[in-house]
């Protein structure tokens, strides 16, 4: 008996690891033409109807915002906003009883009444005003850097519906001691400046004071504007919860009166004569005074010193968005779950999957590399679609000179990334969701099912608000958050609706509800790819 | 030569061999079903998501459609509707069977028809149960969540000519849609990129004509969209601002599935399969 050895092959051994299958899988998905189509046609679509929301646009020189939201500039060279320090679009107008304050010191004041009127509904243009509740209008005490509007400032104050606020530049809110202010419930303020750094106070009685809140202004000059001011911001009515065609709302100019008394300067200011006027007199502003009478000071102003948020016209609103040139990521979103179906699902119709687990016997590794490669692709067409439309949407509403609401360069790359992110996720999970089905068509109806019809419902108001404002929250669609192009400002007064580009969740949160389904999916994909039959 | 006679009309026999495919198949049930259930626990679920505003519950506050509302559903029952569709044809190209029907039933068109026929009838039975559940729930619910006769609306049902109209329309909405999914799939011979075109169709009109800022651009794109356009036939409120009647509105539904036939049909019958 002779013993025969074993046939080995004089060629070395194959690598067989995770670089391996992800190039194995790479190639697969290059290599076929109707894939790369499928992903450039989503990109093109991404691109190409946000260029069409940008094309459709107004070109007509047409007033921005609701009356009494003031804006800046004229017709002539289209409707620029005014913004502020940090370069959002920002109302400043408001009545000031002032004087030029120079060095460190501090003012102090009692309001002991805030009452507000608003225009009477429907009274055909008239100037006729009833009283009424506007939550944010404001009076109290301000520090301006100048007088010139969008300057730096810090201010001090009482609300209608929002207790003493201490605000500063435009966006920063924070709170103090709730209720509105009255006779019977008087509201004491301090602001102390010691250099750079404001300090704001209130007080229920004037003996015990609480901190509400102390900010700097980087170069607030030595003498800058001092006193009290009232604003009082468009007011706006809703009329019922529309189904199917948005909200209707009434909204029109309001102005608001308050009466302060004790007003005294310390700590090195020493108070000459107070001058009012506007600073920035919107363009409504009807009324607007004040009078003095044995140490009572009686203001009354319209305007609003806030930031403006986006949409707050409603489909009035002419002004595009960044929102509106992401219009397309839907159908980018559709092409990607075809594409992510068929990655997988051709296999098991090929028959190709055997020689790939033949390959890679190890099933995980095989379905890590799938998901790295639809991840991969998945990002780049959302990234690359979201930029084309984007910087080609910009470049078309400037060349009509249509109004685009400002947006700074960074949100606009994060919204731009995050649109990336967005895709990048829900391609993964269009390929676990064909793994769990192994049926190409099924596969992409749920993967739309579960992201893209719950986002039209909710943003195109199709289902009541309450019920779109869940889909938002729970379902994969969450994810549109990340597109979420502008901070809502709860110091504003305004519907912040999905369809204004308003999620529920905030960014992260919208990925990390993207993220646990698509991890989900993943987990029951290589549980099911183990346990069943190729 | 056979001596077995020659079958006699061909397309009933076409008929019965569609009919034979469709109701073999496991999932051809379960998707039946789904449609129903889906559109019905939907609009069960949206009508119970519906609340008044705080200052009241007229018509006037809160500018609610109770049909349009009831039978919300139908947004997410006309996917699984689709994609019944899609499958009784793309399931052939997908698995090859569809040289085995074009060797028994030569004439392509019949074929063609025959299936059709065979899909539009499943799906307008599921229809009418899920549109028949959507009634159900909302003449159930909707009155409890204030759109009651007390505040000037009719319970949702079908004693009304309006809400009649509404869900009937739903009814054959539903089945059109099936027949523009089979004609679409029928023209690109992938069941994937078939109900993926038969979604993007349907949303790319709505989502388009919400963001164009000018309303008359907005409202052409309402009025040739097939799911919008078609959909107007569940509105029993507010109809004089629409842009299309209900009817007409279903009508433009027609045509994108009879378009979609033809052009299905044609690429059938000219290529190879």
């Amino acid at each position: 008996m002779t013993a025969i050895a074993p046939y080995r092959s004089p060629s070395a051994a194959g690598r067989d690891g995770f670089p391996q299958a992800l190039r194995a899988e790479w190639t697969k998905f290059r290599t076929v033409r109707g894939w790369v189509i499928g992903a450039l046609v989503g990109l093109l679509a991404m691109a190409g109807l946000g260029l069409l929301a940008s094309a459709g646009g107004q070109s007509s020189c047409q007033q921005v915002g609701a009356s009494g939201q003031s804006s800046s500039g004229g017709c002539g060279g289209g409707l620029s906003f005014l913004l502020g320090p940090n370069g959002e679009p920002i109302n400043d107008s408001f009545y000031f009883v002032r004087q030029p304050l120079a060095g460190d010191g501090s003012v102090t004041a009692r309001v002991t009444s805030l009452t507000e009127r608003v225009q009477v509904p429907n009274a055909g243009g008239s100037d006729a005003t009833e009283p009424g509740v506007v939550p944010w209008a404001k009076a109290g005490l301000i520090i301006k850097a100048s007088l010139t509007p969008g300057s730096a400032y810090a201010a001090i104050l009482v609300t209608a519906s929002h207790g003493v606020r201490m605000q500063w530049n435009y966006t920063g809110d924070t709170a103090g001691l709730t209720g509105p202010p009255g006779p019977a419930n008087p509201r004491w303020l301090r602001l102390t400046r010691s250099g750079d750094v404001l300090t704001g106070y209130d007080s229920a009685d004037g003996t015990q004071w609480n901190l509400v809140g102390t900010v700097t202004l980087a170069g607030l000059p030595a003498t800058a504007q001092v006193g009290l001011f009232t604003a009082s911001p468009d007011y706006s009515e809703h009329v019922g919860e529309g189904f199917g065609g948005g909200t209707s709302s009434f909204s029109g100019p309001s102005q608001d009166t308050a009466v302060f008394d004790r007003l005294a300067t310390s700590g090195g200011w020493t108070a000459g004569p107070w001058a009012g006027g506007y600073v920035n007199s919107p363009e409504t502003a009807s009324v607007g005074g004040y009078h003095q009478s044995g140490g009572q000071y009686t203001v009354t102003g319209q305007g609003d010193i806030a930031p403006i948020p986006s949409g707050h016209g409603g489909e009035a609103d002419p002004a595009v968005t960044v929102s509106d040139y992401l219009v397309g990521t839907f159908a980018g979103l559709i092409a990607l779950s075809v594409i992510a179906a068929l990655f997988v699902t051709a296999e098991y119709r090929r028959g190709l999957i055997r020689l790939t687990f033949a390959a890679t016997p190890a099933r995980g590794r095989v379905l890590a590399a799938k998901a790295a490669v639809v991840a991969a692709v998945g990002f780049v067409v959302g990234l690359a679609g979201a930029a084309a439309a984007v910087l080609a949407g910009e470049a078309i509403t400037k060349a009509r000179g249509s109004y685009a609401f400002p947006i700074s360069a960074m949100a606009e790359a994060r919204v731009i990334f995050g649109t990336g992110i967005l895709t990048a996720f829900f391609a993964v999970l269009a390929l676990a969701i064909g793994i769990i089905v192994r049926r190409s068509a099924a596969t992409v109806a749920v993967a739309v099912l579960v992201i893209v019809v719950p986002y039209f419902l909710a943003v195109f108001a199709a289902v009541p608000l309450s019920a779109g404002d869940w889909l938002l929250r729970i379902m994969p669609a969450a994810g549109f958050a990340l597109q979420q192009p502008y901070p809502a400002y709860d110091q504003v007064s305004m519907f912040y609706a999905p369809f204004s580009g308003y999620f529920p969740l905030p960014a992260w949160g919208g990925l990390a509800v993207l993220a646990a389904w698509t991890a989900a999916a993943l987990a029951l994909a290589a549980y099911l790819l183990r346990r069943r039959d190729a | 030569m056979s001596d077995a006679p020659l079958a006699g009309a061909p397309l009933i026999d076409a008929l019965h061999a569609e009919w034979t495919k469709f109701r073999t198949l496991a999932g051809t049930w379960w998707l039946l079903l789904a449609a129903a259930a889906l559109t019905a626990t939907v609009s069960a679920a949206t009508a119970a998501g519906f609340h008044c505003p705080p200052d009241g519950c007229t018509a006037q506050l809160t500018g609610a459609d109770p049909a349009r509302l009831g039978l919300a559903g139908v947004y997410l029952g006309q996917v699984v509707i689709a994609l019944l569709a899609v499958l009784a044809i793309g399931g052939e190209y997908a698995n090859g069977m569809i040289r085995l029907t074009l060797t028994a039933v030569p004439r392509r068109l019949t074929a063609f028809c025959s299936k059709a026929l065979v899909t539009a009838l499943a799906a307008l039975g599921a229809a009418v149960a899920a549109v028949g559940g959507s009634v159900l729930a909302g003449w159930l619910i909707l009155p409890g969540q204030g759109l009651s006769a007390a505040n000037g609306y009719l319970p949702l049902s079908l004693g009304n000519a309006a809400d009649l109209r509404a869900a009937c329309g739903s009814v054959l909405y539903l089945t059109l849609i099936a027949l523009l999914a089979l004609g679409v799939t029928a023209a690109v011979r992938d069941a994937a990129a078939g109900i993926g075109l038969v979604l993007g169709l349907l949303l790319v009109f709505p989502i388009m004509s919400a963001v164009i800022p000018d309303h008359v651009l907005a409202r052409h794109l309402e009025q040739i969209a097939p799911m919008t356009a078609g959909l107007y036939v569940q509105a029993t409120t507010g109809l004089s601002a629409l842009p299309l009647t209900p009817w007409q509105g279903l009508g433009v539904t027609a045509l994108w599935a009879l378009g979609a036939l033809a052009l299905g049909g044609c690429v059938l019958r000219f290529r190879d399969a």
